[in-house]
């Protein structure tokens, strides 16, 4: 039995903007994977929760005519691994959603609710910040677009109003030579949180060149993070080996990784350089690039 | 209090749960379906493994009020007037249960895979119990008993 003072069931977005209007202290309530979970560790007590799951304008898996991709708040980890929409925009959003959790957490957790719970390891991050992926919120006072990379404020925590829902995840269209690759580096395959997460994206302008370098770490850092110096190194380059160890240092600069029992922050700093330079290989050849 | 209505192994059961009540906990209290099994609550073992409209849910996760209108299956579902399905008798054949905590959710983890892949290979039914821990470790005999058990239902099929 979880602490619940209330439990609302919304039949529309409506309902739910209103309801969170009037009840800011609401904590919806989507896949219920990591809520649930708080909740039973007594980090949170006498919820009033507000469940997601009657609202359609929360699912589904688009891609708009400009080429830019919405993903529903309400999409499931199983859903985001069997969508094709996603697995040409950006494969490796269906590899996260593989490496997190097991089926049947698969089964229920949401994309909108691995972004909002604020997890530094959620496994979705660190592929959204490489694609530069745009919130839309919405509250019964109107819709607010935000850019995930500005949307994490400290570990589990998100500048999410709490009189607001996220509806989808955006990612923008992408250059005709694109690709991307998410690294999760874990003790176990299966039900476990990522040591580091590393995403990478890739697009090669007409010279040949990297015309876009993207690398994202989760758990490098109290939230998901952008490698700033390493990306700015890698564009406009057509990389070698030495610069792909290059990039893999400079990924370090931007990191400040902490030990915990999972590992110690040597460790992670290792597994930040190794990762970074894989990642971005990775994603380089995938978009068509030749070391 | 929400006041639900589901189908759980084929039978309506409509009843009051309380708002913080999860779907485990209605099953084995209110309807004294036990062989769901309650292990660390919080999403990670998969003993209180269900199939919610065919999908296998940990039930220690999900809200009973939630359950309205949707189809449950526990282990107690699978037999056939009395009879153990394939599935069930495969795990005996190849000794996959020691204490058997574990059994019930690895039952509806692997029935559900062979519901959308009669002939899963070795690597995709390991993936598919990813989420199925065995403290006795029985892992071996797991994959095995459900390899079995797709090569019976083939046979069955088959004739």
């Amino acid at each position: 039995m979880y602490s619940v003072s209330e439990l609302y069931i919304p039949q529309t977005l409506g309902e739910a903007l209103a309801y969170l209007s009037e009840h800011p202290d609401t904590r919806p309530l989507a896949g219920g994977t990591d809520v649930l979970v708080q909740m039973r560790a007594k980090r949170l007590e006498d919820v009033r929760l507000m469940s997601l799951e009657k609202l359609p304008e929360l699912t589904g898996i688009r891609c708009r005519e400009d080429g830019v991709v919405e993903i529903g708040a309400l999409t499931t980890f199983t859903q985001l691994a069997a969508s094709e929409t996603v697995a040409q925009r950006a494969p490796m959003l269906r590899t996260a959603a593989l490496a997190m959790g097991g089926p049947q957490i698969q089964n229920r957790a949401t994309i909108g609710g691995n972004v909002c719970n604020g997890a530094t390891s959620a496994d979705s991050a660190p592929g959204l910040f490489a694609l530069d992926a745009v919130l839309v919120l919405q509250s019964a006072a109107g819709e607010r677009r935000v850019p995930i990379t500005e949307f994490y404020s400290g570990p589990g925590r998100v500048k999410r109003d709490p009189k607001e829902l996220l509806l989808h995840i955006e990612l923008p269209a992408a250059a005709p030579r694109h690709g991307d690759c998410y690294l999760k580096f874990s003790t176990r395959k299966a039900m476990d949180l990522a040591l580091i997460g590393c995403a990478a994206a890739c697009e090669i302008g007409e010279d040949g060149a990297v015309s876009k370098a993207a690398i994202a770490l989760g758990v490098a850092a109290p939230t998901p993070i952008r490698a700033s110096e390493a990306e700015a190194f890698l564009t406009g380059r057509k990389p070698g080996l030495e610069d792909l160890e290059e990039a893999g240092r400079l990924a370090l600069q931007s990191a400040s990784p902490r030990s915990s029992w999972r590992a110690s922050k040597e460790y992670r700093e290792q597994l930040i350089r190794t990762l970074a330079k894989r990642a971005f290989r990775a994603a380089y050849e995938s978009a068509g690039g030749v070391l | 209090m929400h006041t639900i209505q589901m189908t759980v192994n084929g039978s309506l059961w409509t009843g009051q749960v309380e708002d913080g009540e999860t779907l485990l906990e209605t099953l084995r209290t209110r309807l004294g379906l036990t062989g769901t099994k309650r292990g660390c609550e919080v999403g990670e073992c998969g003993a209180c493994t269900v199939l919610i409209d065919g999908v296998p849910t940990t039930s220690c996760l999900y809200l009973a009020t939630l359950a309205d209108g949707k189809s449950i299956t526990t282990i107690e579902g699978l037999s056939v007037d009395g009879k153990l399905s394939p599935l069930q008798q495969a795990f005996i054949d190849a000794g996959a249960v020691q204490c058997g905590f574990c059994t019930p959710g690895m039952i509806l983890s692997a029935h559900a895979l062979l519901q959308r892949d009669p002939h899963p290979t070795k690597e995709t039914i390991k993936t598919a119990l990813s989420g199925n821990m065995c403290r006795c470790a029985t892992y071996e005999q797991v994959t095995e008993a459900v390899q079995r058990a797709a090569e019976v239902i083939a046979a069955h099929v088959g004739t």
